[in-house]
């Protein structure tokens, strides 16, 4: 089907007033584009005006009026190719005709024109993107899988399989121990999970294992762990194993960064590097080989949970760690499951128990990796040692009694205890004194020092997630096996967003459970049902040919055109997602379902081969092209033209409620919306200030730890790109000032006028760009 | 999506209450290819997130994720949303439930350009809830910046002579008068309650001095005050005079932990005020803070680390005490009276604001959903998973940060599908 083009303008909301609507028929007539205008295109009539257009053959539709955040779906139409000219954001409000009077009669042939003319170039671009797109296709996979591999068979393992196969879906779990229930098999009891908080409750743990087991569709494999997980959501490829078995489908590590570079240094070059890849390796198929015998899975739900923490004496010998009777609550817990509080070191009856829940030492903070759980498994133990001993003392030392929200009923119950007594306090020293344990605290709420004699001192260590010592998930994957950036949340398979606690960088993989935070056993339940909801949902996905979060429903994918690879590896080392793989010489594979259609590997690629049906280095390198830059053979004192790519999730909204507001923005920019600052390509700077173009600035999130970017590296690969073009600008003998890139949140919209200003400012003090009308 | 147009006979999961738990329970619902009805109160979407300036502890612009949740919505067709809409009743059982809904007038139909002019030339006002009355808004008004669906609303106080004023300066023929509430029954299968919560009333907490004295607020005041949308535009200031406050006093657990007001906690107020010290810092560098507080709730890594920075703040300091006593002094300062725990000391310190840190009441606590649903004493609807079919999500069900709430709202979602699935 060709492109067949239709440009609609609405009148409306004082575009009619500003703008000379005839003048933007003619510039629609170079393109040889029919335009009609309308009074109000979003109203019924208006929208008939465009449905006739399309009856009659129109399919590629620039409609001219106002952003495509609002109304969108009026202009939805079927078969059709929209885009949307916001010339009310980008040109009425924010180029106001107080500021730039229309050109009257007294006016001579050499009048700027600021508003008419960007509203002429805002034309243009769309023109020109709306003749290099194509309407998308979905990708769809040959064959796919809609089973789920469960990782870890523990509380939240087990109940997000039986989530899942309720909700008809076929799930595998695989648990590297012998039998299923993970850490709460070994618990005495449960920490009650409703009104009215007063007792323990039994483990849920055996009523689990049983409702699994009594499910059709639902396989257990004990004893078993993943060797490799390769492919892409839909239809990965699972190699399991026994744990301790070591097979040719073991994922294959990266080499890590000091076996990357000789005696002084130096990287090696590529072709060394993969040969000691392949020797660090050894005996393990490459990433891209795929199992014959491997089995197919959908989507994966890591379960993996938890270890207790190692607490040493290097760090708490002033809690007497190293004396037998000072252990972990997780140590007490097994003595607690396997009957009455005993001494670890005589086996005698511990009926006067501390439980110590921060280090102290100056510090309130509580063990590493502890948390709300640890605050409750206290109250928990110090309720067993009441069940076990009628004259059972139990002390609980905090700094802060975390019980959070509805679990303060659980803590109110226990002070009604009378053989619970709780305080807070510094502890400062645990002795020996005879058979006994002397703790001693200060700050205490007794307002004084104290001192307790005690038979076994419990140390509230922290869960440490299983990610820390192992990738569990072992990913075939170029980029890796385990989840990438962990360590920002100490190790936890943790998403960095608050609004989308299921996002990270590996699509198609979803954590839940104490892998991902520490979490009571309800928690846990209720995190599994939100994982199993994402793997069925990223499976329905692929199914329809369609990306998941954020652009969910996006209907593109990257293309490549490999006969011009040059096998530089960018595309795949940049992808936030690792969605790329490249084989033994570099040239990228990559998978589809993998991808979140961010577009950082067409920014990234040096070749220019990268591009999706409607977002391409040709779509947005023809709007720059078709900018009109004027020069002084057109004006005494041409304007200059200042391109700004901005990312159209949150500085483009910023910019939309600076224009709510009439904020005024320069009218020598020219904006153009990018999915994410990481799909830039430097080449469309270089178009721009090629084709005389005075200045190029990014606008786009924030990175650093706190990353706010939904793509998690696209503003800072950007920035990284930036700092680099400075040598091509040299090398045109062209100032680095020229180019800026400026972090802005959604809610800068006070800011974003003025940075922009600025740059323009800045820009227009080094004088236009040399190379214009050339 | 479509908005407020003819409403649809049936879907087959309900979503009630359009907050951050409920905008997530619809998306993940929609996107995993279910059809979702949306109904909100209120005349946006968002609820209470809408209203604060940044999450802790990325201290990041709420907007911004909800500006992502909304193009979702925009661009899914399988989701439905009506705003101004309540639940009157719901009838049946699960797998098939007749739920009966009230749609308010908005005054104000879908062919709003959202181009303000009736705003423009509105001379009526009203208080303005949005802001807890710190300000006042006109009677045509768009409730927020990033407010979506993008359309204004009209306030039924509207004076006549304003009506006829804003339908003349509108020319979109946007406005209608002629609207009136309707009621219209829809059949789901399953339906979640995410009815959210809100501010506990802090003029109960008679020993706190809230609405006796002006320059003691809520932290939820706080929120709007340092919201560049809010009444001072993002000044912290005081309400008395405007003066920038150089000492303040933050009252943790003010009516949560308590039997008289609400007994449970209220889970985010501690982290809440850890990140209001970081808005004040940011506005003053030199304003001394004061926390008074029972615990510090700040569990887990990501959470300490947070409390951490604000620790290491030689001006924020934390005393272990509950507030018993406030009292104005002169020039509209406050003195606040507490017994530092750990001292055994009476502590009296003036300064120039209280911050009171109020927990959250559940929605349903004060308007009960009228359907087959169990409750905590408190207004908290317990889920039961066995009977199934209706579930509550997000603060509805417990207090909680929008990460849990969103946690428990994607949980809620898969479990409406399987009542859809099993039907
Ligand atoms: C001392 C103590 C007492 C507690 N008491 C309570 C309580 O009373 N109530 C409560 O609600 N919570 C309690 N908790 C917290 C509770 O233990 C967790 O909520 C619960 O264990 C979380 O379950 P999970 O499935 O996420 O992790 P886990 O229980 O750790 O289960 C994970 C499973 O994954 C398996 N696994 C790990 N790696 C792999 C791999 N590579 N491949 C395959 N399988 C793997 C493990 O073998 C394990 O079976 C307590 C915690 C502590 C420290
Ligand atoms: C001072 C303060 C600061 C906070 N700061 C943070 C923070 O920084 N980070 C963080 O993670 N959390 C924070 N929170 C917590 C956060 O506000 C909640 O987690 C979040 O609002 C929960 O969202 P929700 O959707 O469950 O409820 P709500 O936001 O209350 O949404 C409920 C929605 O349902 C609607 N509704 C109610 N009843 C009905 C009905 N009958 N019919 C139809 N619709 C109905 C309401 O109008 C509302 O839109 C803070 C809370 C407070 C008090
Ligand atoms: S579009 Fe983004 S996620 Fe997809 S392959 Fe390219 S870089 Fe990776
Ligand atoms: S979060 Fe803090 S202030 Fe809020 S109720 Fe709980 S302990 Fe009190």
């Amino acid at each position: 089907m060709s492109n067949k083009l239709g440009v609609y303008i609405c009148k409306g909301c004082g575009i009619g007033e500003s703008l000379d609507c005839d003048q933007l028929v003619k510039v629609a007539a170079e393109k040889r584009a029919p335009a009609v205008i309308h009074d109000c295109l979003c109203g019924a009539e208006g929208v008939e005006v465009i449905k006739k257009g399309i009856a009659e053959g129109i399919n590629f539709i620039s409609i001219v009026g106002c952003s495509k955040r609002v109304n969108f779906d009026i202009f939805q139409f079927e078969g059709c190719m929209i885009d949307r000219v916001a010339m009310r954001e980008n040109v009425v409000w924010t180029i106001s005709r107080e500021n730039y009077p229309a050109k009257t009669e007294n006016d001579d042939e050499y009048f700027i024109d600021h508003v008419q003319l960007a509203a002429d170039d805002y034309i243009r671009m769309s023109l020109a993107r709306l003749e290099k797109v194509k309407i998308p296709e979905p990708f769809k996979l040959e064959s796919i899988s809609k089973k789920i591999l469960v990782i870890g068979g523990g509380m939240t393992g087990m109940s997000s399989a039986l989530d899942a196969a309720k909700a008809g879906y076929e799930v595998t779990i695989v648990e590297k121990n012998s039998t299923l229930g993970g850490y709460a098999s070994k618990m005495r009891k449960q920490i009650p999970v409703g009104e009215p908080y007063e007792t323990l409750i039994p483990t849920m743990v055996a009523e689990t294992i049983k409702d699994v087991q009594s499910m059709k569709n639902i396989t257990v494999k004990t004893n078993t762990v993943v060797a490799r997980l390769a492919g892409q959501p839909g239809e990965f490829t699972v190699t399991l194993k026994n744990p301790s078995e070591k097979i040719e489908f073991d994922v294959p590590f990266p080499l890590p960064d000091d076996m990357k570079v000789d005696a002084n240094g130096k990287e090696y070059d590529a072709e060394k590097l993969f040969e000691i890849y392949k020797e660090y390796n050894k005996g393990k198929k490459d990433v891209l080989t795929l199992d014959p015998n491997g089995e197919l899975f959908g989507a994966v739900i890591l379960a993996a949970g938890w270890r207790p923490d190692v607490l040493t004496a290097d760090g708490f010998a002033h809690l007497g760690v190293g004396d037998a009777d000072v252990i972990t609550n997780a140590q007490f817990e097994e003595i607690a499951a396997k009957g009455k509080i005993v001494r670890p070191s005589d086996g005698k009856e511990a009926k006067n128990v501390v439980f110590i829940q921060s280090p102290g030492a100056g510090d309130d903070r509580d063990f590493n990796y502890a948390g709300s759980v640890t605050s409750m498994v206290a109250l928990k133990q110090a309720k067993y040692v009441r069940e076990d001993y009628e004259d059972g003392k139990a002390y609980v030392i905090y700094q802060h009694m975390r019980t959070p929200g509805l679990t303060e009923g659980f803590y109110k119950n226990m002070q009604q205890d009378t053989g619970v007594f709780m305080t807070k306090g510094d502890v400062t020293s645990v002795e020996k004194k005879g058979s006994q344990l002397l703790v001693s605290a200060k700050d205490t709420l007794l307002g004084e020092n104290i001192g307790i004699k005690a038979d076994l001192v419990v140390l509230a260590a922290g869960m440490v997630p299983a990610t820390v010592d192992d990738p569990v998930v072992n990913m075939a994957y170029r980029q890796g096996p385990g989840f990438r950036d962990n360590d920002i949340y100490d190790g936890y398979a943790d998403s960095n967003f608050i609004c989308f606690p299921y996002e990270t960088q590996r699509t198609g993989i979803y954590a839940a459970g104490c892998v991902r935070r520490s979490m009571t056993i309800e928690e846990s339940m209720e995190d599994a049902a939100g994982a199993a909801l994402k793997a069925i949902q990223c499976i329905d996905s692929v199914n329809r040919g369609v990306s998941v979060h954020p652009r969910s429903g996006d209907m593109t994918f990257p293309d490549f055109f490999f006969q011009r690879c040059t096998q530089c590896k960018r595309c795949t080392q940049e992808c936030p997602f690792g969605a790329l793989d490249d084989d033994e010489k570099g040239t990228p594979k990559p998978n589809p379902t993998r991808c979140r259609r961010c577009g950082t590997c067409m920014g990234a690629c040096p070749e220019r081969i990268i591009g999706f049906a409607d977002y391409n280095i040709d779509s947005i390198g023809s709007m720059v092209k078709s900018v009109w830059v004027p020069s002084e053979d057109d004006y005494y004192g041409a304007p200059m033209r200042i391109l700004c790519l901005y990312c159209e999730n949150d500085a483009m909204p910023a910019l939309e409620m600076a224009a709510m507001k009439k904020a005024q923005i320069n009218p020598q920019v020219r904006f153009i919306p990018v999915r994410c600052l990481g799909s830039v390509n430097t080449i469309w700077i270089k178009d721009a200030l090629a084709q005389g173009m005075d200045g190029v600035f990014l606008l786009g999130c924030k990175h650093g730890d706190d990353y706010q970017c939904h793509f998690v590296k696209g503003s800072e690969l950007a920035d990284v790109r930036m700092a680099k073009i400075g040598d091509a600008l040299g090398s045109l003998a062209l100032e680095l000032e020229r180019v800026g890139q400026f972090e802005v949140a959604i809610d800068d919209y006070d800011k974003v006028p003025g940075i922009i200003n600025a740059f323009v400012d800045q820009v227009v003090a080094l004088g236009p760009n040399p190379f214009k009308g050339f | 999506m479509t908005i407020d147009k003819a409403a649809p006979a049936s879907a087959s999961v309900l979503v009630v209450g359009g907050g951050i738990s409920g905008l997530t329970t619809t998306l993940e619902t929609a996107e995993a290819g279910y059809e979702v009805l949306l109904v909100e109160k209120n005349p946006y979407l968002g609820g209470r997130v809408m209203q604060l300036n940044q999450y802790f502890p990325k201290l990041c612009p709420p907007t911004c994720g909800l500006e992502i949740n909304f193009r979702r919505i925009r661009e899914n067709k399988k989701i439905k949303v009506l705003t101004m809409t309540e639940v009157e009743k719901v009838e049946g059982s699960k797998g098939n439930y007749a739920v009966t809904l009230k749609i308010s007038p908005r005054y104000v139909n879908e062919n709003c350009t959202c181009c303000g002019a009736c705003s423009d030339v509105c001379e009526t006002e009203i208080e303005n809830e949005f802001n807890f009355g710190m300000n006042r808004s006109k009677a045509a008004y768009l409730p927020a910046e990033m407010a979506y669906p993008p359309k204004f609303v009209i306030s039924p106080e509207i004076s006549s002579d304003d009506k006829k004023r804003v339908q003349d300066a509108c020319k979109y023929n946007a406005i209608d008068f002629s609207m009136e509430s309707k009621t219209i029954t829809v059949n789901v299968a399953a339906v979640v309650w995410a009815t959210g919560w809100k501010p506990y009333d802090a003029t109960k907490i008679d020993n706190l001095g809230y609405g006796r004295h002006q320059n003691i607020i809520t932290n939820m005041m706080l929120e709007r005050m340092a919201s560049l949308n809010g009444p001072t535009q993002g000044k912290i200031q005081r309400p008395s005079d405007g003066k920038a406050p150089k000492t303040i006093a933050f009252v943790q657990c003010a009516g949560s932990r308590d039997e008289n007001h609400l007994p449970y906690c209220s889970y985010i107020c501690c982290m809440a005020s850890l990140k209001h010290a970081t808005y004040v810092r940011e506005q003053y560098p030199d304003a001394e803070m004061t926390i008074y507080y029972i615990d510090l709730r700040a569990p887990g890594q990501k959470y300490e680390k947070f409390y951490k920075k604000l620790k290491d703040d030689p001006k924020v300091f934390f005393v272990k005490g509950k507030v018993a006593e406030v009292a104005e002094v002169e020039d509209g300062n406050i003195t606040v009276t507490a017994e530092n725990a750990v001292s055994g000391e009476k502590v009296r310190q003036t300064v120039d604001l209280v911050v009171l840190a109020t927990g959250m009441e559940p929605s349903a606590a004060s308007d009960k959903p009228n359907a087959d649903l169990t409750f905590t004493e408190d207004g908290f609807i317990v889920n039961d998973f066995k009977k199934g079919g209706m579930f509550a999500a997000g603060c509805a069900n417990k207090p909680a940060d929008v990460v849990s709430s969103n946690q428990n709202a994607t949980g809620m979602a898969l479990k409406a599908i399987q009542t859809v699935v099993g039907r």
